[in-house]
């Protein structure tokens, strides 16, 4: 047998995902709900990791070229309010691309303070991260407050850009005929995984906006073009080794210009679907809600690669989807058990590796959530909100030593230095 | 070699701070002219308003907490740590506090010791573990802060107003005061109303100075001597800008860490303080962002006691003065956001700049004594 981190990425995400799965389908059947894997909550997920995937994505161009970019909370904040705004003023469309440019005029500042004048990278994150909501707050005042229906902290309606259903597998439409409902047939079967994967794959192909199709296109893109093309070659060598690529005749700044403007621009597409109808329909001050970080802690997850980050985010995106309707608590109630469950797994990796520190660790935070699972039978709601935050430290303390990061990732560099 | 003269010095270092709040004005003042408002008008009222004493009062009370959280940024920064969980620390630390404050009976100075204490040391754990995570599992400190952040405001914080509640509202005057048992007044700190009129006059709309000033100042102070006058200030500083060449040297690189973080977190517990003790109780809905506005005052501040006092006030000016422009209609009062946001980006690029600038200098000076010896 093949060892599993010499398979494709895409295979490898794709075994973690059925695992995955078939976890969440066991401790369904435990549980006693049946929100975790059906139609609407994958539906819901990927709505809320849509935001998360293409701030990682964001994150990806920027740290691949060597800049940290904690800034894109504050590029996702513009991409909020240009995006309602254009959207608005101009339509759909036009609001996705006034999102676009007003997130990437954010990476323009960062890339102009980090690169040009060689400010430490969280610093200007930092910096960018306050200004960006002082911006929308006075453009607010400006300019929301002489629309109809407008205020200082929100706009009227967004308009949003369609959306379509897959045909044949989730009934879509081809013209007229209504094509069968493959997916949707098979998850009323009630057979034991097989519909609960059809009910999620049901799911994130039901109703799914244009820009939900092209955040999920631009995954295998940006594979390609960083690792694929020479432009992608050239624009991670700013991040390994920046000499380097200096003494190849390339011009690092002009790369890392580019990488932070391309981050910005995708922080800003979030924003944009962020206030739009696929997830809120209006802009709202501090409706980001720090997804911009979590696109970051997306971005570590996935070890800085694109199907990583698609991974982290459907990971990030699920607990969000499923906590605002999962009302009785029953679902949040049964994902402690899938905690408690993923540590053990955690544990027996650790037992496998003899790894003491981690295996000790693992058995008593996995002990930990079982009882608490066993004890109680309603969770405070809270609890489904901090649950993408806890797992992200949660793989962070086990595996952050087997992360690796682009090798000259947030260091300073200065033309011609050795 | 000549010594620099004292005022060649402090111009030197003052310099960039200037140039950077010149550069925040100018920009301010091209926004609020595209805007359809005038400049000198608003820069008239706003200090026209601040020269009251009533609003210094209030310009004071919202510098103490920006101090407090700009001295718990800087401890970090000096050892490179980038404590970017003030905000979670500080709400989180105060929600205990209060809480446990108005638990128990105790007399006066022992009272208002005690929530400090607790308001101290929620602080450093909460951030200490974050210094764990760091030379124990290899989390890098930002990422973990962040996520500690959202864990500590949208869910600890969150969950403990409303398990801690003292049902419906407290003030009946006012349904939206709603937060824990109120503290008794052997828990809180005296107001220094008492010293302000003596040398000025009376204190008129009901405004009262925060007690919470005095501790700010003990804190600066503390920051001082712990950081210039002590060998724990000297290793911090070792650390920060060599870890290696301070290994070598003795010091504990692992330990310096963690011990800085609690430092940072500790003092993070005492931001929230100023809203406990004027209100008596933690509100449901505390103010927020103090932490994220501490790191931009510790980075305008560049870490320095004094420094950061600078930072403090006109962070506190500007905050206050937008209400002041909402009042007079010179201008949208959300310009002084804009300033401060521009302020930050501008100070760190115009330190940047003179860092190098002073580096150069250095470089070139060396040379000429290496080539006259």
């Amino acid at each position: 047998m093949k060892r599993l981190a010499e398979l494709p990425g895409w295979l490898r995400w794709g075994l973690y995902a059925a695992v995955g799965v078939l976890l969440l389908t066991i401790v369904q059947n435990l549980g006693g709900t049946d929100r975790l894997t059906s139609v609407t909550s994958s539906q819901s997920m990927l709505r809320w990791a849509i935001p998360i995937l293409l701030a990682g994505l964001g994150g990806l161009f920027s740290e691949r070229a060597g800049v940290v970019n904690i800034g894109l909370e504050g590029m996702m904040i513009l991409g909020t309010w240009f995006g309602a705004w254009g959207g608005i003023t101009y339509g759909a469309w036009w609001g996705i691309v006034a999102g676009i440019i007003g997130g990437a005029l954010g990476g323009l500042l960062h890339a102009l303070a980090t690169v040009t004048f060689g400010v430490d990278h969280i610093i200007s994150g930092v910096a960018v991260n306050i200004l960006a909501p002082g911006i929308t707050r006075f453009l607010s005042s400006e300019i929301l407050t002489t629309i109809p229906g407008g205020s200082i902290t929100q706009s009227p309606r967004v308009p949003g850009v369609g959306s379509a259903t897959v045909p044949l597998l989730a009934g879509g439409t081809i013209g007229n005929w209504t094509t069968p409902d493959l997916f949707g047939w098979l998850g009323t079967k009630g057979w034991f995984f097989v519909s609960d994967v059809a009910s999620i794959l049901k799911g994130v192909m039901t109703r799914i906006s244009w820009v939900t199709v092209i955040a999920l296109m631009l995954v295998p893109f940006t594979a390609w073009l960083l690792w694929r093309t020479r432009f992608g070659l050239r624009l991670r060598i700013c991040g390994e080794r920046p000499e380097a690529g200096e003494a190849q005749g390339i011009d690092v700044y002009r790369y890392k210009y580019i990488g932070v403007i391309i981050s910005g621009a995708l922080a800003g597409l979030a924003g944009a679907f962020i206030a739009s109808p696929e997830l809120s329909g209006i802009y709202l001050e501090g409706q980001t809600t720090g997804r911009g970080f979590i696109g970051l802690a997306a971005l570590i997850f996935g070890n800085w690669r694109p199907v990583g980050v698609l991974g982290g985010a459907l990971l990030f995106g699920y607990p969000f989807g499923i906590g605002l309707r999962d009302l009785d608590g029953s679902a949040s109630h049964a994902l402690i058990l899938v905690n408690a469950i993923g540590l053990a797994a955690v544990a027996f990796w650790a037992v496998r590796r003899s790894r003491r520190t981690d295996t000790v660790l693992a058995v008593t935070l996995s002990a930990g959530f079982a009882f608490w699972y066993l004890t109680t039978d309603v969770v405070p709601d809270v609890w489904i909100n901090v649950l993408p935050y806890v797992i992200v430290l949660l793989v962070l303390i086990f595996f952050a030593q087997r992360l690796r990061p682009p090798a000259a990732d947030g260091l300073p560099y200065r033309k011609g230095q050795t | 070699m000549k010594a620099i003269p004292l005022w060649k010095r402090t111009a030197l270092v003052l310099t960039a701070p200037v140039a950077a709040l010149i550069f925040s004005v100018l920009m301010s003042s091209i926004v609020l002219v595209l805007s359809g408002s005038s400049p000198l008008r608003a820069y008239a009222d706003m200090f026209q308003h601040a020269s009251r004493l009533e609003t210094m009062i209030d310009i004071l009370n919202r510098a103490t907490p920006l101090y407090i959280a700009g001295v718990a940024a800087a401890i970090g920064f000096r050892m490179n740590l980038f404590n970017i969980g003030v905000e979670g620390q500080y709400l989180l630390a105060a929600i205990v506090a209060a809480h446990l404050g108005a638990m128990v009976t105790l007399t006066p100075v022992l009272h208002v010791t005690f929530i400090m204490l607790i308001a101290v040391a929620v602080g450093a754990a909460y951030s200490g573990f974050a210094g764990i995570l760091k030379v124990t599992r290899g989390v890098n400190e930002v990422i973990s802060t962040i996520m500690l952040n959202a864990i500590a405001i949208s869910g600890l914080v969150a969950y403990l107003v409303r398990l801690w509640q003292a049902g419906g509202a407290i003030d009946p005057g006012s349904a939206q005061r709603v937060g824990t048992t109120p503290i008794p007044a052997s828990g809180l700190l005296p107001d220094l109303n008492a010293i302000v009129e003596t040398f000025t006059r009376e204190l008129r709309q009901g405004k009262t100075l925060t007690g919470v000033l005095v501790v700010a100042i003990v804190v600066g102070l503390g920051y001082h001597v712990l950081v210039n006058r002590t060998r724990f200030g000297f290793d911090l500083r070792a650390s920060g800008i060599n870890p290696f060449a301070a290994s070598v040297g003795g010091v504990p690189p692992k330990r310096m860490v963690v011990a800085a973080m609690a430092l940072s977190g500790a003092v993070a517990g005492l931001v929230g303080l100023t809203e406990i003790m004027l209100t008596g109780y933690f509100p449901a809905n505390p103010i927020r962002g103090l932490g994220f506005t501490g790191i931009a005052v510790a980075l305008l501040g560049r870490n320095h006691p004094v420094g950061i006092v600078f930072a403090a006030l006109i962070f506190g000016f500007l905050d206050v003065s937008s209400g002041v422009l909402q009042f007079t209609g010179a201008a949208s009062r959300e310009i002084v956001v804009i300033m401060q946001g521009v302020i930050i980006l501008a100070a760190v690029v115009a330190y940047e700049i003179a860092r190098r600038a002073r580096e150069k200098e250095e470089a070139r000076a060396a040379a000429e004594a290496m080539v006259s010896a």
